[in-house]
């Protein structure tokens, strides 16, 4: 796996543009500022403008569950909360992004 | 997914994601890889290529994200290929020179592409190399080509530049002699960076005792002379990317480089170097692959096994492959 690591505070236009560049198989956003609701349906938003729907979008950090299930609706797959284990990530990752770019 | 001729077509017209896919497809050597490279090919040899490379923690990827700003403010179109090693052990990596461009992140005009070594020897060399080509083809002016410099790796991969830059910092020290003698033989452009911060002066002097330790006779080379006929002399530039000071005269330290590289063949020297190597690769390959196809990787299999048992010399076995 080869994590391509943007540093903190991005906008979901630097993020979705990054994305694209780097032709990435997964966007990942880690946020514990609160601001979910916000940024993650705004850069599901731009994936849609730019045709990235072979992409998977997750996330994790501070989410409150009612919040974590709205994502979804907005095309957040899966939303990791606080204390999931690293090999949780990791087989989540590998099997969802198997079953996107494949299918 | 679409087919190697829509995504061209896309690409052409500037579209992001599918400039991206072709990247990927050359990166990875992906079945399509050949028809792009055959439509693209022909379209390369105008992008000005510079490599940056030298010792971890010289801020590099800062002077790149700097020279990149300089070189779009003139009108260019940039690129950066920032090039990370992976684990040998996972295979994995984790790609950061992005962080240091963020300002960039959403100007058109440049792209940023991040690559994994992968592990194999020389096949990042070739895989840069293929990406370096693509991104030519589509227009780019400037390509700038970011290594970690300590061995014989990074001196593959900067194969493709057409001007290398060696980046050093004051207070390595004698670790400078980390900087191994093959990599400092390979740069056009020696750069001391953070040149604000203390010892920028004995940077400077270790790099030019050094580089006359080198020297192979030239009356201009022991006149500190740039240029004299045929030969170069690597200039020792100091910068401080952080302060955004020295970026104009290693602009024009790589011109005066590209110059002399012209004038003098060394230019076309190189990339005949560069198209050799590519060739005799794809050739190797694809003479592996047909001798494995025509007798079954079981027979390949069975001999190395036999090579392992001591039962055979590897001389042998390949003798007896090529012959069955």
């Amino acid at each position: 796996m080869e994590v391509i690591y943007t540093g903190v505070h991005q906008t979901p236009e630097q993020v979705v543009e990054t994305a694209l560049q780097e032709d990435a198989d997964a966007i990942g956003v880690s946020l514990l500022s609160g601001a979910h609701n916000y940024v993650f349906p705004r850069i599901a938003e731009l994936m849609k403008e730019k045709g990235m729907d072979d992409v998977l979008l997750f996330g994790g950090g501070i989410i409150p569950e009612e919040d974590a299930e709205r994502l979804k609706e907005h095309g957040v797959e899966r939303v990791f909360q606080p204390g999931a284990s690293l090999e949780e990530i990791v087989t989540y990752l590998r099997d969802a992004v198997a079953q996107k770019r494949g299918g | 997914m679409s087919s190697a001729s829509d995504l061209l077509e896309r690409a052409r017209s500037g579209n992001t994601r599918s400039i991206a896919r072709l990247l990927t497809i050359v990166e990875n050597d992906e079945p399509d890889a050949a028809e792009v490279m055959r439509e693209l090919y022909p379209l390369t040899g105008t992008a000005r290529v510079v490599g940056v490379t030298g010792p971890p923690g010289g801020g590099k990827s800062t002077l790149v994200s700097r020279l990149a700003g300089a070189y779009r403010d003139r009108g260019d179109r940039v690129a950066v290929v920032a090039i990370d090693p992976s684990s040998p052990f996972t295979g994995g990596a984790i790609l950061g020179d992005r962080i240091r461009m963020r300002e960039r992140f959403l100007d058109q005009g440049l792209f940023i592409r991040s690559m994994a070594s992968r592990g194999h020897s020389g096949g990042v060399a070739r895989a840069t190399m293929r990406v370096v080509h693509i991104l030519d083809a589509l227009g780019v002016g400037t390509v700038l080509v970011e290594t970690v410099g300590v061995g014989q790796e990074e001196v593959e991969v900067v194969r493709v530049a057409d001007t290398v830059c060696l980046v050093t910092v004051p207070g390595l020290g004698d670790d400078i002699q980390a900087i191994k003698a093959g990599v400092l033989e390979i740069a056009d452009v020696l750069v001391v960076n953070k040149a604000d911060r203390p010892g920028a002066d004995e940077a400077v002097r270790d790099l030019a005792m050094m580089q006359s330790l080198g020297t192979r006779g030239g009356s201009g080379r022991q006149r500190g002379l740039e240029r004299e006929g045929s030969q170069w002399r690597a200039p020792i530039l100091r910068t401080s990317a952080f302060e955004n000071t020295g970026i104009a005269e290693l602009m024009a330290a790589i011109a005066r480089h590209g110059e002399w590289a012209r004038e003098s063949g060394e230019q076309d020297r190189r990339r005949r170097d560069a198209a050799r190597a590519e060739v005799e690769t794809l050739l190797r390959e694809a003479l592996v692959k047909q001798v494995t196809d025509r007798i079954g990787p079981a027979a390949v299999d069975a001999a190395i096994a036999r090579v392992a048992a001591r039962e055979l010399d590897p001389y042998a076995a390949v003798e007896g492959l090529l012959g069955a």
